[in-house]
């Protein structure tokens, strides 16, 4: 008996470690990076970083945030991420509804190319996309908004739509009886009741815009309308030396996402996942 | 009939802004990008199919360029080590996390952190990590040093070794996400199944192997295609942290990415073409080749 206990022990203690070591490779470089926005050049130079910052100096992240301009590529990557998820939660929402509800002819049709657009990578989009915005004129935050509220479309009319039809349908009917024409019932009685699934899809179509690349970097040329990411990779090549003031611009960039994180867990891992559960 | 014909109308109304972008955005690009790719539209100007257009001369082009191909083999030398190392230890991880109980919630928090975050944000912050700089400021090489293990010490983003430690950053950043789903994955399978086995007998290695992996072999291999798809087109990690280590990690999206920034449109989407085909035909391969495995060992229903 006491040696199957012992052999347990172990074995947990085994785990935990293996477990421990990995997690703090993952920790690990986030607190360097926020440790290391506190300092001066030469605090840097002298300890790698690595010793816990004496005080909470925020000169890097003044310099970062006015000369550097991040504040306007924060209120940038904002802006672009309020409206593509409105927009996405809007068009998806209406969508799902009708999919999932009302009848029209090639319902299953048009629900079905949606579906394939999942299945279907497409490794390059962001070409045509770009020739595309390009001929109509549209290189500009217009353009770029419009272009990321279709990259979450199909996955969120998903989505939403077998969540609508897993609904009963007695409180529609009786809102229909009350007088409600169908887009009153959209927003009066379906919409609140998708709530848990509608968290989940403004989490994974939030960071999908927050988080994306290549066409900002690509439509933006201009510094005023770049979102954060092209700027922090704009910004760090042009700080080669200067590590703590490049540390201070990804923590303006990473923590707002890491304690949102924190506090969602939950629906951070469903939306994220969201797309593979799909296949 | 007057007030169906109405009705069906406001129906489809409803979905009529989605339709507008999705065809917008996705249909028509899908359809453009054949023909932008049998011609040299340069992005400048307007676009005229039959001045720019070129037959399959850019197809050809990309059959002979060996930059091209060195970076299908730089995607597929990461694809490699991430079906390989990230998914092993995701797996590894999951099944350890579903055997201790203490502290499982916060190794699955920590876990996840790296997928929350962008690939530049993850990329330029290794890259500081691992700058190798006169200044002496390298701080991996320091800690390295420090912990004993000298031997590890070098150029982490410009040296001999740098595909692999590429390949490497790779891993790290996206086993969270396979982790996730292996243990969705494992929290599935009923308890009862493993306690049946256990009462006729069967040691740990034979309920793993007989019950564990058969029935997680659907999520195995939706796992294998996306980690696939994932890798092959994944570029602004690399971007970030070695902007291609002067060819030696460059992949398929970046080339294809300079060469819409240098105004190539029609051989970046025809390279994009290329790239798609080949990541349609592995995906459906692994699909196929899944079931015959799950139909063979008798896990399959049908």
């Amino acid at each position: 008996m006491a040696y199957y206990q012992s052999k347990k022990i172990v074995i947990l203690i085994v785990l935990h470690i293996f477990l421990l070591s990995i997690a703090l490779s993952c920790i690990f470089p986030f607190f360097w990076m926020i440790n290391a926005s506190f300092k001066t050049d030469t605090e840097f130079n002298n300890d790698y970083g690595l010793k816990p910052a004496s005080s909470l100096r925020l000169d890097n992240y003044k310099e970062v945030i006015f000369t550097g301009g991040f504040w306007r590529y924060f209120l940038n990557s904002v802006i672009y991420t309020f409206t593509s998820v409105f927009l996405i939660i809007l068009l998806s929402s209406l969508a799902a509804y009708s999919f999932s509800r009302l009848q029209f002819p090639g319902k299953n049709i048009i629900f079905y190319m949606f579906l394939a657009a999942m299945m279907i990578p497409l490794p390059a989009g962001f070409v045509p996309v770009y020739a595309l915005l390009q001929q109509l004129g549209l290189l500009n935050r217009t353009g770029y908004v419009l272009a990321m509220s279709n990259m979450g479309l199909s996955i969120s009319i998903y989505l939403l739509k077998t969540f609508f039809d897993q609904l009963p349908r007695d409180l529609e009917d009786a809102a229909k009886i009350d007088g409600c024409n169908k887009l009153q019932i959209w927003w009066n009685v379906a919409i609140p009741l998708v709530t848990p699934v509608l968290a989940v899809v403004i989490i994974f179509n939030a960071l999908n815009v927050w988080n994306e690349f290549v066409l900002a970097s690509i439509i933006f040329i201009e510094d005023k309308y770049m979102p954060l990411q092209a700027a922090l990779l704009q910004y760090s090549g042009e700080q080669i030396s200067q590590h703590t003031l490049v540390m201070a611009a990804l923590t303006v960039t990473a923590l707002p996402i890491i304690l949102l994180y924190i506090r969602m867990q939950k629906q951070f891992v469903k939306g994220i996942t969201a797309g593979a559960m799909v296949g | 009939m007057n007030s169906t014909f109405k009705d069906k109308a406001v129906n489809f109304s409803f979905i009529v802004p989605a339709l507008v972008i999705f065809s917008l955005f996705y249909v028509y690009p899908f359809f453009y990008s054949f023909i932008l790719s049998l011609t040299n539209y340069n992005i400048i100007g307007d676009f005229n199919f039959k001045e720019s257009f070129v037959g399959l001369q850019n197809f050809k082009d990309i059959a002979s360029d060996n930059d091209w191909w060195k970076s299908m083999y730089n995607g597929a030398f990461i694809t490699f080590w991430a079906l390989s190392f990230q998914n092993i230890l995701a797996f590894m991880l999951a099944l350890s996390v579903t055997k201790v109980v203490r502290m499982s919630k916060f190794y699955r928090v920590v876990f996840f952190i790296l997928p929350v975050l962008s690939e530049i944000v993850i990329g330029l912050l290794l890259r500081r990590l691992m700058l190798s700089e006169p200044t002496g400021r390298d701080v991996l090489n320091h800690l390295v040093n420090n912990f004993g293990l000298g031997f590890l010490a070098q150029d982490w983003i410009s040296g001999g070794r740098v595909r692999l430690i590429t390949a490497l950053v790779h891993c790290w950043r996206g086993f969270g996400w396979a982790f996730v789903i292996f243990l969705a994955g494992l929290q599935s399978v009923p308890e009862q199944l493993y306690e049946s086995a256990r009462i006729d007998g069967a040691n740990a290695w034979q309920s793993f192997r007989k019950i564990t992996l058969p029935l997680l072999m659907p999520v195995i291999t939706l796992v294998m295609v996306l980690t696939i798809l994932g890798t092959m087109s994944a570029f602004a990690m690399i971007l970030a942290l070695n902007q291609g280590a002067g060819g030696e990690t460059i992949v398929p999206i970046m080339i294809i990415y300079n060469h819409l920034s240098t105004g190539l449109a029609g051989l970046a989407c025809a390279e994009g073409l290329v790239l798609g085909a080949i990541l349609v035909a592995v995906s459906f391969t692994m699909f196929f080749v899944s079931k015959k495995i799950r139909k063979k060992y008798g896990v399959l229903p049908e």
